[in-house]
């Protein structure tokens, strides 16, 4: 691969690896509403 | 208006199941083709770009959308859109978010229904020894392409289709949270676990010594090797945006039907955020990193160039499999078909919502009745996609529910909730509740740059020229692109016979099923009317 392509593909794959992981992760550590909220596992 | 108690087991849930909506076969088959044809790396500019200015907004309009229908107790497009607005006209611009599930849903799970008999297939070692010229007869022989008689009767692959159907169909009768959640659950995460497994294959395959360019790494060079000369091309433009709304699964309607089970005080913000960039995830990092550097890997650079299409998912991905011995192409096989099947049924499965929502709101059926009905429906309007699917009936349903439909749809909901309703009203919705700071500048964008992006696409689909630098015919008059719609209407770059001597042509049976097409829509605007009645009346013997 040229240099151009490997910086690119590698820049370009982490960051939206790290982007999903933090919003993934914003998700599960924000603790849920209080009751009556969406979601029947929290009942 | 529902009093259905359906509803969402847990918010992971949720984004696993809008994330899978989202996940189609289209990451892994669509993407790295249209990457490069358009560019290669540089393809990521425009279509990142996309995604924040137009991706992103859609998706907050959209959760918001149906959010805010199910405070009414509304969980599909036409009477959410009925909601936010009094000109009630809008509710028929909602039945393209029925209308358009429908006709891809029929065609998508009959190709679902090859991933599930591919997994069967690699399961059992058919494609072992196999040639690839030998595979890609099976595929043909499979769904019974080259039939002398022109009209395809694949038994086996309408077995396999009907099994598929049914399967989805009773996913869909168990609810949201039995039904698919759960699958959702299940089938995201494997999903993900089998793409990590083929695209680490294909990154550390490097040179195979078929040929002299047989090596992985150049076919990861041929995507990734940035042409900045291509983002002065406005086709690379469009075709990243019409990438983005094909990936995200926006103008369809799932999102507002699975978003109107939150309560309004819950997020949405983060929620889409969180689903839309897991798309982005399997689309970059996996749909990228599998096919065309497998195959570049043992066919070459050139055999790819002219060869890349979606047929190679089933033509040429199992040769290429066969060649790690017996042992790996039996695991990649199912990997790989695997990971196709559960990015289609959970993609399938979003699109069956939105027919459910309707009928058990508006006429109290049942989740059963509901989703059985769907199944006799979509049995009939699969039957001419695939008995005609060399006529071009299969791709005509694509191209008007599963591509003009989307982008008339979006541009009509962003109007609707940025202009009708009011961007502050609308910027109220994406913010109540939100788990994250949504960025002010976005209300802007929202307002202006999105329907902007939008009507440019819906625009350019219309008067589409067969080259932008020349637009117009030597001898006068504009030059129309073969799938710009207006041609597509009108014919106009083909003469128009329906019958020749050797019988009906392929244009008879392509304009019988717009036919058959407008005859679905005009009916779901039908039942929308009677529902709209029966509002009515209900609403005057109240009062």
């Amino acid at each position: 691969m040229t240099t151009s392509a490997l910086i690119l593909m590698i820049v370009v794959q982490a960051t939206v690896t790290v982007v999903t992981g933090y919003f993934f992760f914003k998700v599960l550590k924000t603790p849920p509403n209080a009751e009556p909220d969406s979601f029947s596992d929290n009942d | 208006m529902s009093t259905s108690n359906d509803g969402w087991g847990s918010r992971v849930g949720l984004i696993l199941a809008m994330a899978g909506n989202a996940v189609g076969l289209g990451n892994f088959l669509r993407f790295p083709v249209k990457a490069v044809e358009n560019g290669g790396g540089t393809f990521i500019i425009p279509y990142l770009v996309s995604f924040l200015v137009m991706g992103i907004p859609l998706l907050w309009v959209e959760w918001s959308m149906g959010r805010f229908g199910g405070k009414f107790g509304d969980h599909s497009t036409p009477f959410i859109l009925d909601n936010i607005t009094k000109k009630r006209i809008w509710k028929y611009f909602g039945v393209f978010g029925i209308f358009t599930n429908l006709g891809v849903m029929a065609y998508y799970t009959y190709i679902e229904s090859w991933t599930l008999t591919y997994t069967l297939k690699s399961l059992k070692g058919d494609f072992s020894g196999k040639k690839i010229d030998e595979v890609g007869v099976m595929f043909d022989q499979y769904v019974d392409i080259g039939a002398a008689s022109g009209i395809n009767f694949p038994i086996w692959a309408l077995v396999a289709f009907v099994i598929t159907l049914c399967l989805n169909i009773y996913i869909l009768s168990r609810g949201l949270n039995d039904g698919i959640e759960k699958v959702a659950k299940f089938a995201m995460p494997l999903l993900i676990i089998f793409g990590a497994f083929l695209a680490i294959k294909a990154v550390f395959l490097g040179s195979t010594g078929n040929c002299a360019d047989c090596d992985s790494h150049i076919g990861l060079n041929f995507l990734w090797e940035p042409h900045y000369e291509t983002l002065w091309d406005p086709k690379v433009w469009l075709e990243a945006a019409g990438q983005i709304f094909f990936t995200l699964s926006v103008g369809m309607g799932t999102i507002q039907c699975y978003s109107s089970y939150l309560k309004s005080k819950d997020d949405v913000a983060l929620n889409a955020m969180s689903a839309g960039w897991m798309n982005g995830f399997v689309e970059i990092v996996l749909g990228a990193s599998v096919v065309i550097p497998i195959a570049v890997g043992y066919m070459g650079l050139d055999w790819v160039k002219e060869n890349a299409g979606f047929m190679m998912a089933f033509k040429t991905m199992p040769y290429l499999f066969d060649q790690w011995g017996p042992t790996m192409s039996v695991i990649s096989g199912v990997a790989w078909f695997g990971l196709l099947f559960f990015a289609g049924i959970t993609s399938s499965l979003a699109m069956g919502t939105p027919w459910m929502g309707f009928m058990k709101d508006e006429f109290k059926w049942s989740n059963n009745k509901s989703a059985w009905t769907l199944g006799l429906l979509l049995f009939f309007m699969a039957l001419p996609t695939i008995f005609f699917f060399e006529k071009g009936v299969f791709d005509e349903y694509d191209y008007w529910t599963g591509t003009v439909s989307l982008v008339i749809f979006a541009f009509a909901e962003v109007i609707l909730f940025a202009w009708v309703f009011g961007i502050d009203n609308a910027w109220e919705e994406i913010t109540r509740g939100a788990d994250m700071k949504v960025p002010g500048f976005y209300k802007y964008i929202l307002k202006f740059v999105t329907p902007v992006f939008i009507g440019v696409i819906l625009f350019t689909s219309l008067f589409k020229p067969k080259d932008w630098a020349s637009p117009f015919k030597r001898e006068g008059g504009w030059n129309w692109a073969d799938d710009s719609i207006i041609n597509q209407i009108f014919h106009l770059n083909n003469e128009v016979i329906w019958f020749s001597e050797h019988g009906a042509t392929n244009m008879f049976y392509i304009d019988m099923s717009r036919v058959f097409l407008l005859a679905i829509f005009i009916g779901l605007c039908a039942l929308v009317k009677i529902a709209s009645n029966k509002r009515k009346k209900a609403k005057l013997a109240n009062s």
